[in-house]
């Protein structure tokens, strides 16, 4: 099944809050080899001026998991984990992340691009925090093969 | 950070990965797509073997500039193309090399390239981070 064309436009409801917690950055730091103490010791987040230990870069992705879950739940997207390909990411912050946020994640669908069986979907997840500010927006382009399902 | 010049290699280091870094960032991302901890798995797709997560990548990549950044809330973008995968041997692993320069420089702004290699070959592709100057 291709991937179906009228996903572009279409806006996901917001995910519900996930809240950030400290033990949860200490061991995504340790995972991603993020060395900086701001990401484990919360006396030197504190000395940058957070109020927790801060999430490294690339945990956003944690949130924004949660939205191309419900890409991939979308009955008819012609979309599948097992023919599905991470092309490219990319994030656009306005702030890190910090232990003790509660973010949500609202998935739009950017475009399609069709190359001979494949599609390329591009796909951004604003993520934002308990008072509605922006904190980061999360950008996955996946490629999807052709494939018997 | 008064003086920069395009070209400049800021920051550099290797990481080794074995199977269990594989595990550990699974568990850690929440992503268990079996082809980073199952050979059979891997191989029944057309892989070569077990691959390291395209986002562990990303995330070592980044993790090389943080001490010289200091401040995070100094990057403002950061963006990569997943070119090549990183092959992690159940036995030996795979080390995943970082290397940090100033691409571009504005007023306001720097662009970092990272280069970003594997078994002597490059994964990421245009792997920029673009940073507040400080």
């Amino acid at each position: 099944m291709p991937v179906n064309p009228d996903l572009v436009g279409r806006v996901f409801p917001p995910t519900p809050p996930y809240l950030v917690g400290r033990e949860k950055v200490r061991e995504f730091a340790r995972a991603v080899f993020a060395e900086a103490p701001q990401h484990s010791d919360v006396d030197a987040a504190r000395n940058l001026g957070y109020a927790d230990v801060v999430a490294p870069p690339t945990f956003a992705m944690v949130v924004q998991d949660i939205t191309l879950q419900q890409l991939l739940a979308e009955p008819g997207s012609g979309i599948e984990l097992s023919r599905l390909v991470h092309a490219e990411q990319r994030f656009r912050y306005t702030r890190p992340i910090v232990a003790g946020d509660e973010l949500t994640a609202t998935l739009t669908v950017g475009g399609i691009r069709t190359l001979g069986g494949n599609a390329m979907v591009t796909s951004d997840a604003e993520i934002v925090d308990a008072t509605g500010a922006h904190v980061v927006t999360a950008t996955s382009v996946l490629l999807v093969g052709e494939g018997a399902a | 950070m008064t003086e920069l010049t395009v070209g400049d290699v800021i920051a550099e280091r290797s990481v080794h990965l074995t199977r269990e870094s594989l595990v550990r960032y699974a568990g850690a991302s929440g992503d268990f797509n079996p082809i980073h901890y199952r050979d059979d798995v891997a191989v029944a797709v057309g892989l070569p073997g077990v691959l390291a997560h395209g986002m562990l990548t990303m995330g070592i990549a980044i993790g090389t500039v943080e001490q010289w950044l200091g401040d995070p809330a100094r990057v403002l973008e950061y963006g990569v193309r997943f070119t090549r995968p990183v092959l992690v041997d159940p036995e030996t692993g795979a080390d995943v090399h970082v290397s940090a320069k100033i691409g571009a420089l504005d007023d306001d702004t720097a662009r970092i390239d990272l280069t970003v290699t594997a078994a002597a070959t490059t994964v990421l592709g245009k792997a920029q981070v673009r940073v507040r100057r400080a």
